[in-house]
């Protein structure tokens, strides 16, 4: 028997439900509403440089920050005990299985002018502070939204690590710092990819969190797609906008994927 | 350093649950602004079994996660084993393809089975065909890599020689699957289910884009409370949520660790008698 065909219907359903609808974005982007060959969407892409900027900038951001949070804690997740790692784990996954919309919701109830922590400022004399509708609040939600996705995949390489490794690395006069920086952090290089990856992606592209936190007047690529399919509806502006992010999402991760050295069947198999 | 370490973590800890304890004690609070108390009050809970309008909504991502991480753990686990028997270019065009929907981002995938789907509506002449069948199709699409990335590292661990043995004994190809190939790869499968599960339950991306009037979902509902005023009942709907995933949590690791006692008092008892 030919095992390979039984892949066929997988693969009949790639085609129709991932590579055709590939397909038929390209085909709006380069056409008007009336079906006609155009480039100017593409050349109506120029006044949304700003905004994909600043959308990159700040997930490239974020992504940072929950590398430089989450390692830490993927480290002490690795060192504790079997039954604490069990524990850790199950904390970290509970909430992605739960809405992100409204815990999303609950940070703007903290951060609002009339919030949970400004309330609290308020009834020890102090002023409010500003806290939402502004950038800082963006990178905030998604910190809080994607640290989950950067540490399960730090945590899954650095329980892999052998320990004997990291005792060879001592016999040899390594301290504690050089035993971090040649072998612990070298060999974690796929779950930082894998966990930057995780983060980067759905921070880029989200809508969600701009328009719950963020100020109404700097939206992001996410929020402006999404409104040229449910608001003003330009859905050949809008697949112009959708190819134009998954250029820049496939240049990123192609690059970092290049640069660290580890090909495609390996970053994924770290998720 | 040490010490420094596990304070740290236990304040990220923190970072991440305050907003969901926030929910937790907003749904006993008797007025609907989470950040005003206004008195203890179980009336939330009563409303949402009373009304049961939110409880359809789950019923709906329930119904739609149950179907689609289905369909795509037996599509996805056939797929991983032909893809496993392939070589050369054809097994590294099928895995890029596999890695399009992970790499794209949910909005990219969404906006382009949306017009996928306009596409089809117009060819067959349909109004509305955004609906039920189309998230139903949107969920198994983005659930495959998952079910295929989780089967497919067991069935590179396994010895090939298994199958080929079951075969030699006189097990057809189809017996050897369901006799041998299928208990080694079994875990593998266990997991892509409940990830596709878990990652269909809580889509609220690609269900906004693919998703009509007519079936709604709880992530698409909880979004529309941007536009509208928020019914206060979803919080004691999250309350419970986050209580019955505690618990399957719980119950799933005193499983695992009862398995693993189990295992381990086997394998000293097999080992014994040959001392």
């Amino acid at each position: 028997m030919k095992s390979k065909w039984l892949s066929g219907p997988y693969v009949i359903w790639m085609v129709l439900f991932t590579l055709i609808p590939l397909g038929i974005v390209f085909y709006f982007a380069f056409t008007d509403g009336a079906g006609q060959f155009t480039l100017a969407n593409i050349q109506r892409l120029g006044a949304y440089l700003p905004i994909l900027l600043r959308s990159a900038w700040m997930s490239i951001f974020s992504s940072i920050l929950c590398l430089l949070i989450g390692y830490p804690v993927a480290y002490c997740m690795s060192k504790a005990s079997p039954t604490r790692q069990k524990i850790y784990y199950m904390l970290i996954m509970l909430p992605m299985c739960l809405s992100f919309l409204l815990r999303t919701m609950a940070w703007v109830s903290l951060l609002e002018d009339t919030g949970i922590i400004n309330n609290a400022l308020r009834s020890l004399g102090l002023s409010p502070l500003p806290l939402i509708r502004n950038t800082g609040a963006v990178i905030l939600g998604m910190v809080y939204n994607y640290l989950p996705f950067m540490i399960m995949p730090l945590y899954t390489v650095l329980i892999k690590i052998d320990r004997r490794l990291i005792e060879a690395a001592q016999d040899l006069g390594c301290n504690q710092v050089q035993v971090f920086t040649k072998v612990i952090l070298p060999l974690s290089v796929p779950g930082i990819v894998s966990g930057i990856t995780m983060v980067f992606v759905p921070a880029v592209s989200t809508f969600y969190i701009s328009q719950k936190l963020g100020s109404p007047g700097a939206v992001l690529i996410g929020d402006v797609i999404e409104s040229q399919f449910k608001g003003a509806y330009n859905p050949n502006l809008g697949a112009a906008m959708s190819l134009i992010l998954m250029a820049l999402i496939f240049l990123c991760v192609g690059l970092m994927n290049h640069f660290s050295g580890t090909d495609d069947e390996e970053g994924v198999a770290t998720l | 350093m040490r010490r420094f370490n596990k304070i740290f973590t236990f304040l990220v800890f923190l970072f991440l649950y305050i907003p969901m304890i926030l929910l937790v004690v907003s749904s006993f609070n008797q007025g609907t602004d989470m950040a005003v108390w206004k008195g203890f009050t179980f009336s939330q809970y009563g409303e949402l079994f009373r009304d049961r309008s939110l409880l359809r909504l789950l019923g709906n991502s329930v119904l739609v996660a149950i179907l689609s991480s289905l369909i795509a753990t037996i599509l996805g686990t056939m797929a991983a084993l032909g893809i496993h028997a392939m070589r050369g270019r054809m097994r590294r065009i099928v895995l890029g393809v596999t890695n399009i929907p992970l790499t794209n981002p949910e909005i990219v995938t969404g906006v382009a089975l949306a017009l996928l789907f306009a596409f089809a509506g117009t060819m067959l002449k349909i109004n509305s065909i955004l609906g039920f069948w189309t998230l139903l199709i949107a969920h198994v699409t983005f659930n495959l890599p998952y079910v295929i990335l989780s089967v497919m590292p067991k069935l590179v661990q396994m010895d090939p020689d298994l199958a080929e043995a079951a075969q030699d004994l006189g097990c057809t190809p189809f017996q050897a699957f369901t006799k041998v190939v299928i208990h080694e790869i079994l875990p593998g499968i266990v997991s892509g289910a409940l990830m596709a599960f878990t990652m269909s339950l809580d889509d609220f991306v690609i269900s906004y884009f693919v998703t009509g009037s007519d079936f709604v979902t709880l992530p698409v509902e909880i979004y529309n409370y941007t536009k509208k005023p928020i019914q206060p009942k979803i919080y004691a709907l999250f309350a419970l949520m986050f209580g019955v995933i505690l618990l399957l949590m719980v119950a799933m690791n005193l499983l695992q660790l009862r398995d693993l006692k189990r295992r381990r008092t086997k394998l000293t008892q097999r080992r014994e008698p040959s001392r």
